[in-house]
């Protein structure tokens, strides 16, 4: 673009607004503006993925060496131990699905924490965002579809490793429940990203919660298995409410909404149930970070 | 006419440390104000608050006539912010972030392309547009943050600390596009402990210290309300302590001689401060003349921006006075003390 600027089009390009033009515009849609901000963000969190695609990598592997690891360590576990027709395989990847899109749903936050820590979020934060909340969609957006890539890549490795495959409503109904359980986990690293003091304490969070909320849930084994007290905490465990009922998709194909896919130890849950509870805990979450997201940074 | 920018009294600590108490100043619209202060002062705390990133404890803080607290987004809009410390995500390109600004923004997409290729070409950033930000020289970083907060067509643009770090040229083409921006009528509110920076650019500063407005005003105000002028003065290329004791006696009972001190660092020369006039130099040289003391070389000027500074902020004239002049004179100390 060749162009020569002119003292007039100087002035025109350096001036205010509010004296180039009569008044400033003021704000049309507040939906479309927050639209507009989401996929911007979003934009640069692929843009980032595209030219450091290493995450991507590790996080499509990782989950590999999960479904043969455990599935090569009970791999001579008496037939029938985890239920009728279940093969460990069977049992194992709705629990891998689960778990990775909750591990990178917990780990959203980094990147926001190094905003802050650079003073990149600064640059959010002085500019009229429509809501804050688009940096939590924008976030979400990202790890969703990082949470499908792994979670296809699951479902294709455990198909091969005789696992079966469900049908295409199970894979949609699969689809919605990641959705479910990375939004509320992700707004959660977001919240902390703003309340903790720095990454240490992030990362610190993100260790001490990764695991146990792990082994604290029905991934690796059934309710049925577990010390009484340990029943208790996995029932209120959000991820076993994303994995008793994709595990259930594994075993039935002909699942409904009133199908019971889980057992508590204060009674049984069905499929539409399962998803309330995901819903209420996405809800509390995000009005949980709501006034950290208001709150100005010191 | 509405101020571009109305702080009054503002207050804000962080815990026990107060950063900045009871500050008030107002921006008029079209001008550059500066805010100088040594580092810790509250001159950052102040754009903060201004800028919506924290929250004052108390007082009003307005832009445009626009209170943050009352309407944070308004303020967002008019307000453009370029920090000290620089922060592109450096895997991103010069374009891709003034993009991604833009939206942030919410300039429509013909509008945002339109005005990036303006930006990026009056601030000479074509050929790196393309280019990650992570390869960029500090002077260019700088430059790409200058177009990321004029985006929008701010009213105010606010820039903390905006040449630190920068090499000289870097810091002439930053000072040449202010003034630009400037004459086509954006408001310019910077921070800097720069004397020379603000003495450059500001129509008129306000210095804090120590988390107050010690002094506020346009350079020259500033420089005249220090009252005399200042005079350095060699009796010879270097003179004997005694000759200049001597000197300094005889010199300091002149009526228009306000504060003498001998500076031993700088081979016993005097350094004089007189009332304003165009005689003081030749009678210095006659009074030394009737006590048989000859005149190396002798020089008038106005007081400086640092000397406004030195005064203002009482400690570090101290410490300057201390490392700078050997010898004292505690009368004229205390006498300057008093005023």
């Amino acid at each position: 673009m060749t162009q020569t600027i002119t003292p007039s089009n100087l002035k025109a390009t350096l001036s205010p607004k509010t004296i180039v033009r009569d008044r400033v515009e003021e704000s049309t849609n507040p939906v479309a503006e927050f639209i507009q901000e989401t996929l911007a963000l979003t934009k640069r969190l692929f843009i980032q993925l595209q030219r450091r695609p290493s995450t991507l990598i590790a996080g499509v592997i990782q989950p590999m060496m999960w479904l043969l690891l455990f599935g090569a360590l009970f791999y001579n576990a008496p037939q029938g131990l985890f239920g009728e027709e279940m093969s460990y395989g069977k049992f194992l990847a709705p629990g891998v699905i689960v778990f990775t899109a909750f591990s990178g749903a917990l780990n959203a936050g980094l990147p926001v924490m190094f905003d802050r820590e650079f003073g990149f979020l600064n640059r959010l934060l002085v500019a009229p965002l429509a809501s804050r909340f688009s940096i939590v969609a924008a976030s979400t957006i990202y790890i969703i579809s990082l949470a499908f890539l792994q979670s296809l890549a699951i479902v294709g490795a455990a198909a091969l490793l005789g696992a079966g495959l469900p049908n295409a409503a199970g894979l949609g109904a699969i689809a919605a429940i990641v959705f479910l359980i990375v939004l509320g986990v992700t707004a959660l690293s977001l919240g902390l990203a703003f309340a903790l003091p720095g990454h240490i304490e992030l990362i610190a969070v993100i260790f001490v919660t990764n695991l146990p909320l792990l082994f604290a849930s029905t991934a690796l084994a059934p309710l049925s298995f577990m010390a009484e007290w340990l029943q208790v905490i996995a029932s209120l465990n959000p991820l076993t409410y994303a994995i008793e009922p994709i595990r259930y998709i594994y075993l039935n194909n002909d699942w409904a909404i009133s199908s019971v896919v889980m057992e508590a130890p204060w009674g049984s849950i069905n499929f539409g149930g399962v998803l309330s509870i995901l819903l209420a805990f996405d809800a509390l979450v995000l009005l949980l970070i709501q006034p950290l997201l208001r709150r100005r940074f010191s | 006419m509405t101020s571009a920018v109305s702080i009054e009294n503002l207050n804000k600590s962080y815990g026990t440390t107060v950063a900045v108490k009871d500050i008030s100043f107002k921006v008029e619209p079209g001008e550059i104000f500066g805010l100088l202060g040594p580092n810790g002062a509250g001159k950052t705390t102040t754009i903060r608050c201004l800028c919506t990133l924290a929250k004052p404890d108390a007082g009003k803080v307005e832009v445009c006539g626009i209170s943050v607290l009352e309407n944070p987004r308004a303020v967002r809009q008019r307000l453009g912010y370029v920090a000290q410390e620089v922060a592109l995500d450096k895997i991103l390109t010069g374009r891709e972030l003034l993009e991604l600004q833009a939206a942030l923004y919410h300039l429509g997409s013909s509008a945002a392309k339109e005005r990036i290729n303006q930006l990026l070409q009056l601030l000479g950033l074509e050929e790196y547009a393309d280019r990650k930000t992570g390869t960029y020289s500090g002077g260019l970083r700088k430059r790409l943050d200058l177009a990321a907060g004029l985006l929008h067509q701010p009213d105010v643009l606010v820039l903390d600390e905006p040449t630190v770090g920068l090499d000289i040229e870097s810091r002439f083409i930053v000072w040449d596009f202010l003034r630009k921006l400037r004459e086509a009528g954006t408001t310019v509110l910077i921070t800097s402990h720069y004397l020379e920076e603000i003495d450059a650019l500001a129509n008129r500063l306000a210095i804090i210290d120590r988390g107050v407005v010690i002094a506020e005003g346009s350079p020259s105000q500033l420089k005249d309300r220090l009252g005399g002028d200042r005079v350095t003065l060699r009796i010879r290329e270097f003179s004997p302590e005694q000759e200049a004791q001597k000197a300094r006696e005889i010199l300091q009972n002149l009526p228009f001689v306000e504060n003498v001190i001998i500076n031993n660092s700088q081979g016993n020369s005097l350094n004089l401060v007189v009332t304003r006039g165009n005689s003081s130099l030749s009678k210095i040289e006659q009074t030394l003349e009737q006590i048989g003391l000859p005149t190396f070389s002798i020089a008038q000027s106005r007081p400086s921006l640092d000397d406004v500074y030195l005064a203002a902020t009482g400690r570090t004239l101290m410490d300057a006075e201390l490392a700078a002049a050997g010898t004292r004179d505690l009368k004229a100390e205390k006498k300057q003390q008093m005023k």
